[in-house]
């Protein structure tokens, strides 16, 4: 069945209100606009104004009312439009979501499923190009979802719903228009497993979300030129499946982490440490890393670009950790 | 909702400036549209057309040692306080000659030397600013007024409460311009607010408060003179809702599913150029001639805008990392 990453995301929200009585889906024009990204469009036609649940600009407010439904025995899927709005309700999702469970003794949990739109590359500037998911994957109690390709997108959301725990579910805004096969009996996925999308000898490129593709197409122009590039897409950053990084090391001897997360305390840095604990005596070369430039992301498109990892930067990386010879210079 | 009737017409020449500037946020953002068309504006763009009148009778009554803040919707602000229409173009074209140097596009307009700070995408995240703004003014013994504007969809955020409530309780200068547009992207208001009457909603934080006609210019412009001179004079916080309509698409995404055709044209009937326009004729202030002469000095306008913002060069690449912090000794960031 030929589709869209969007819609992908639009039949596992669909599945999940089928086959569960008490899955709804809660947040700003999720209902009557059709959804910031045209993920819902439709569906409150069908299910309702009450389950398909119009929030208005009060991301504290329903963000923490989807942790209260949960509590009370929903099962909430509460769309915050973007990462970069999800900030209004960081109190919510640290202070409680993330802690209720702990505090309480293990007495409370939270099945809560909160998706966002995250990354840059539109040309939104700033305060709309956020990639913070590697924030909130330094959160304990919090479970980190990146779904970067039809299947994810498509398998994830059913098994984070049957998950005990909050999850957070990370759609790059990149990745809607994405346009593939799926199978039609494509069902739930797990989420606490990396995924190998390329096998490869030479070097591992460790990515995922939005980035997955652009290591993908690194990874097709380094065969080119004789070099085998595996791709390890994360797709849980929180908890981290630190064996399969260290698997892909110690099949590869080089690593090059691409994030398009800030550097600085990032995720990237998270895994580069691992991979130093674990894997040290494997690696042939230091660990690289391409990851989003240290400031806020500008608006024109040839800042914006320099801002964020690039397939180029990720060749350049890849070569700097090949031994000499190994792959076409320049 | 019934307005009081509209105030008098002003003098010919302060009734056709009022009308200039209507017209030329208009043809700007018109001329936006068709760039976006043309792929020369990119990101998210989001238009002010139908809420002209509030921008051109509202923004020239503050002073120049005033402060505005405003939203991602906010050319018409900058364009009626006087930022040259070529510095707010080229920031669409995200060039280097435009008021951010390009790095903030459409939703982020500023002007320092016209104190105009923001351009905030975030709703609703320009109000606690303002309440600091006006803090700043009062500790500093300055009589400055600030106004803050902001759609009505902003005031379901917490921020807004917030916002209000440290505004009245250190009885600060602020002026909270509501523009209530009806929608917040496709929510409208009355799905999306327990009291639609956000004038009420502000009494309860004891912040006199009016609702205006944002379609007459005319009395948004009395209004906006009233409540500064209030504010100006010790009154502390006030409150303006401005009732008005945005006539476009949400921003260039939008399929606009959740209001009919016949509405939109409903409130064109209402259309603030065409109703001003109207009023002046019918008083003989304006001639077919003179109308058609403000329209061409208009157009030129922007015509020039848009060279401008062509003739405009990109920000190398090397200067990517400017501006994460400052570049200028602490004391020369002072006096703002
Ligand atoms: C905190 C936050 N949540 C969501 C958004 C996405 N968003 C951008 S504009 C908008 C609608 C705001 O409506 P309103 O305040 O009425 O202003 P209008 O656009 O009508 O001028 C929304 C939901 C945002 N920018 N910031």
């Amino acid at each position: 069945m030929k589709t869209t990453y969007r819609e992908a995301v639009r039949e596992a929200i669909r599945e999940a209100m089928n086959r569960d009585a008490r899955v709804f889906l809660m947040g700003e024009d999720v209902g009557h606009y059709g959804g910031c990204y045209a993920v819902s469009r439709g569906l409150l036609e069908e299910f309702g104004e009450d389950r398909i649940r119009d929030a208005p600009l009060s991301e504290a407010g329903f963000v923490g009312a989807g942790i209260g439904a949960a509590l009370g025995g929903m099962r909430p899927i509460v769309e915050v439009m973007t990462v970069n709005f999800s900030f209004l309700a960081l109190d919510q999702i640290v202070n409680n979501a993330a802690t209720l469970l702990h505090m309480s003794g293990g007495a409370l949990n939270v099945p809560l499923v909160i998706r966002m739109a995250t990354g840059g590359g539109r040309q939104v500037a700033a305060q709309h190009s956020r990639s913070l998911e590697g924030w909130y994957a330094h959160i304990p109690g919090l479970k980190i979802l990146t779904p970067a390709t039809l299947e994810d997108a498509r398998g994830t959301l059913w098994t984070a719903l049957e998950d005990p725990d909050p999850v957070l579910i990370f759609e790059h805004v990149l990745l809607y228009n994405l346009e593939g096969e799926l199978p039609d009996d494509a069902g739930p996925v797990p989420i606490d497993r990396a995924a190998i999308r390329r096998d490869g000898t030479d070097v591992s490129l460790i990515t995922y979300g939005g980035s997955l593709p652009k290591a993908l197409a690194a990874a097709e122009r380094l065969a080119e030129e004789g070099v085998s590039a595996e791709v390890l897409d994360l797709r849980t950053l929180r908890p981290l499946d630190t064996e399969a990084i260290l698997e892909t090391v110690e099949k590869t001897h080089r690593a090059v982490i691409v994030d398009e997360g800030w550097r600085s305390g990032s995720l990237s840095a998270e895994i580069s440490a691992r991979i130093t604990e674990g894997a040290f005596y494997e690696l042939d070369a230091p660990v690289a890393r391409v990851c989003g430039a240290e400031v806020p992301t500008p608006y024109p498109k040839h800042l914006e670009a320099a801002a964020l990892p690039q397939v180029e930067g990720i060749l350049e990386a890849a070569r700097s950790v090949l031994p000499a010879g190994r792959g076409a210079r320049g | 909702m019934t307005f009081p009737p509209s105030p008098p017409l002003p003098e010919r020449e302060h009734g056709l400036e009022l009308l200039r500037s209507m017209i030329l946020v208009r043809r700007f953002e018109e001329k936006c549209a068709e760039l976006y068309g043309k792929e020369k504006i990119r990101g998210f763009l989001h238009l002010y057309i139908g809420e002209e009148a509030v921008a051109a009778g509202s923004v020239p009554i503050l002073g120049p040692e005033d402060s505005l803040v405003a939203t991602y919707r906010e050319h018409g602000h900058a364009l009626v306080r006087g930022v040259p229409p070529g510095r707010v173009m080229a920031e669409m074209y995200g060039k280097m000659e435009g008021c951010a140097r390009g790095r903030g596009g459409s939703m982020h307009i500023f002007d320092a030397e016209a104190r105009v700070f923001g351009g905030n995408a975030i709703v609703a995240g320009g109000l606690p600013v303002a309440v600091g703004l006006a803090l700043a003014a009062r500790m500093l013994g300055e009589n400055r007024v600030t106004a803050c504007y902001f759609g009505e969809g902003a005031a379901a955020e917490g921020a807004f409460h917030e916002s209000m409530n440290l505004a009245a309780l250190w009885d600060l200068p602020v002026l909270f311009c509501c523009e209530n547009n009806l929608y917040a992207m496709g929510t409208a208001l009355a799905i999306s607010q327990s009291e639609t009457d956000l004038a009420l909603r502000a009494a309860g934080y004891r912040i006199p408060a009016w609702a205006v006609d944002g379609m007459d210019v005319l009395a948004v412009e009395d209004a906006m003179r009233r409540a500064v001179e209030a504010v100006r004079g010790g009154g502390g916080p006030h409150f303006l809702e401005f009732r008005t309509y945005r006539f476009r698409a949400h921003s260039m995404f939008d399929p606009e599913l959740y209001r009919t055709k016949e509405e939109v044209a409903r409130w064109k009937e209402r259309d603030p150029i065409a109703l001003f326009v109207e009023r002046l004729r019918a008083a003989d202030l304006i001639e077919e001639a003179r109308a058609k002469e403000i329209e061409a000095e208009v157009v030129a306008e922007v015509e020039e805008a848009v060279r401008f913002a062509e003739a405009g060069s990109w920000e190398p690449v090397e200067e990517l990392s400017r501006f994460v912090y400052s570049e200028r000794p602490a004391a020369a960031a002072e006096g703002r």
